[in-house]
């Protein structure tokens, strides 16, 4: 599979490329704007944007490899990024992943069959009042417990959940 | 009841708007500064108030942005950590949720004050609600004038633009963050030369957090005085303390600087069930841990530091008695092994190996002489590494070893001879 954005995304990359006209600023926000366009950072991605952000293979996949954010398999619909920070564990976020793994029979960094949920566990989201936490594609939730995390799921799986 | 500063539009619907900000005094202290005062005004008024940044260091802000040389008529970079990431760390998110303008206004009269040309905002990729709120706001104040060229009419532009960052705590160190701006991994740069010198793009470079750059308004509208008074002799203002853990209603609370510790924990409801404090983490995981015993420590820069810890982040953690120190240390130190960037070898091996001791031991698989050699890898990694990383590995790591080292002997032994025991069974 060829990778090239369209005409429309290609209109929006160079937005981009001329609202990030600094040294290699526009590194970072074009490496997102990858991932969201063709939802993983994949070899043939790297390749792709390195020719199109005007650097290095090799710069473009030490960036790609050490930020945390960057996938390089596509993540299911849902992704659920669980808190593994010291106030979350506190509060009990060792149930709350072990009954989420259960319940999707997935491990971290994995996606279920359907394709509908990556399972993350992540350092502190900023989220520490509403322990245990967890975020759904960024948007945060919490506190958790089984009962709302059943509840979440099944509203997310039923597709009545924006996104 | 102290006087709200920071959160006093927090409780306001639609505060996050233009409009309303504006309706509540917002963007005032901004046409004072550039209409009625020079930028060395300002700066002096920001050194008389003796803030102090709010990021984790606590150093003076006015005495930071004295460190730039002079104007040469090339580009000077006002760059707004928002990365924040410190484990227990929540205050910056609401700020950028709850009210952006405030930020943006301190932004706009700091530029000001250190002749900015540019601004990049860094925020943490994960906050990506608080992203959405400051674009928004950014693209209102741009729209009204108050920022972009010739803010409110006056010869002052600045252009500001956001930045995502992709999952790295590192990036919170500054130099991270602006190798990070530079499209590269976030490794920390040695210091000197310092970013106020040779900074973004080799440029000079004030990084300041969003907490401290929210207080610039307030500084500028009511004076430096007015705002060093609220705190104690050498630690000016309120402070927002996010307080999480053992407490009953955990939240972001807005207290003068050296509040005592116990005032901190009340102020939330006190602790949950009305349990006893065993140990508090008083400013993010870096923090090296306290104890029932410190509970009147005023909570300022100067105050906490002598006491042999650090205010940092001001993330306050209320651990209850019932509370597993053993477990709790495993936690943080799964984080700091997790979050090495790996340049120095002292924080990517100790980090790793503290990490594994103490999984070893809560497996059972722990020996008598691990204490020690935890000890020892903390000594190694503090004062070794080029970021403040190191030793904010080594401080939780020697803090709680030695605090709780009965606990932890114990653990050794007992969670030994219960594994021994169920494998002879």
């Amino acid at each position: 599979m060829s990778v090239c954005f369209d005409d429309q995304q290609e209109a929006a990359f160079q937005k981009l490329l001329r609202r990030y006209d600094e040294g290699d600023s526009r590194v970072l926000p074009g490496l997102t704007f990858a991932q969201e366009t063709f939802g993983a950072i994949s070899p043939e991605v790297e390749a792709y944007m390195a020719r199109r952000l005007g650097v290095s293979l090799a710069q473009l996949h030490q960036i790609a490899t050490f930020y945390h954010m960057f996938h390089d398999v596509p993540c299911g619909r849902h992704l659920l990024t669980v808190c593994s920070s010291i106030s979350c564990r506190l509060a009990g976020a060792d149930d709350l992943l072990n009954h989420i793994k259960r319940r999707l029979n997935i491990a971290h960094a994995q996606t279920t069959d359907d394709g509908l949920f990556t399972l993350e566990v992540v350092e502190c989201l900023g989220a520490c009042h509403q322990a245990p936490a967890l975020q759904v594609n960024g948007e945060f939730h919490g506190p958790m417990t089984r009962a709302k995390t059943d509840e979440l799921l099944d509203r997310l799986a039923g597709g009545r959940e924006r996104r | 009841m102290t006087e709200r500063i920071l959160t006093r539009n927090w409780q306001i619907v639609n505060a996050h708007t233009l409009a309303v900000y504006q309706s509540r005094g917002g963007y005032r202290a901004l046409a004072k500064a550039l209409t009625q005062m020079t930028p060395e005004q300002v700066t002096a008024e920001v050194l008389a108030s003796n803030l102090q940044g709010r990021g984790g260091a606590g150093f003076p802000t006015g005495r930071k942005w004295r460190f730039l040389p002079p104007p040469d008529g090339g580009p000077r970079y006002l760059v707004v950590n928002a990365d924040e990431g410190e484990p227990g760390t929540f205050k910056d998110r609401y700020i950028m949720e709850l009210d952006p303008h405030m930020m943006i206004e301190g932004i706009v009269i700091t530029g000001y004050a250190i002749g900015a040309t540019k601004c990049y905002i860094y925020i943490r990729g994960e906050y990506r609600p608080a992203a959405h709120r400051t674009l928004a706001a950014l693209h209102e104040a741009q729209a009204a004038g108050l920022l972009g060229p010739g803010i409110l009419g006056s010869g002052y532009s600045l252009d500001t633009d956001v930045i995502m960052g992709a999952g790295a705590y590192i990036c919170g160190e500054e130099t991270a963050l602006i190798e990070s701006i530079e499209g590269k991994k976030g490794w920390p740069r040695l210091k000197p030369p310092f970013p106020a010198v040779k900074g973004l793009f080799g440029r000079p470079t004030i990084v300041n957090n969003v907490e401290t750059l929210a207080c610039i308004p307030h500084i500028i509208e009511r004076g430096g005085a007015w705002f060093a008074a609220l705190g104690t002799p050498r630690n000016g203002g309120t402070k927002l303390f996010a307080v999480s853990g053992d407490v009953e209603q955990p939240g972001v609370i807005e207290l003068p600087m050296g509040t005592p510790l116990r005032q901190v924990i009340a102020a939330c409801g006190g602790v949950k069930g009305g349990r006893k404090v065993k140990a508090v983490i008083p400013g993010g995981a870096s923090a090296p841990v306290l104890t029932a015993d410190d509970l009147d420590l005023p909570m300022d820069f100067t105050s906490v530091a002598a006491a042999g810890s650090m205010l940092g982040s001001a993330a306050v953690m209320v651990m209850s008695e019932d509370r597993d120190m053993v477990y709790a240390l495993s936690v943080i130190m799964e984080f700091f092994a997790h979050e090495s960037c790996g340049q120095c070898t002292p924080c990517r091996e100790g980090t790793r190996w503290s990490n594994e001791i103490l999984h070893a031991i809560l497996a059972g698989k722990g020996r008598n002489s691990d204490i020690d050699t935890l000890l020892d890898i903390a000594r190694n990694m503090d004062g070794t590494t080029i970021c403040p990383m190191g030793p904010g590995a080594a401080a939780p790591l020697r803090s709680f070893l030695t605090k709780f080292r009965p606990e932890f002997e114990a653990a050794i032994e007992n969670l030994r001879n219960r594994a021994r025991g169920e494998a002879a069974a």
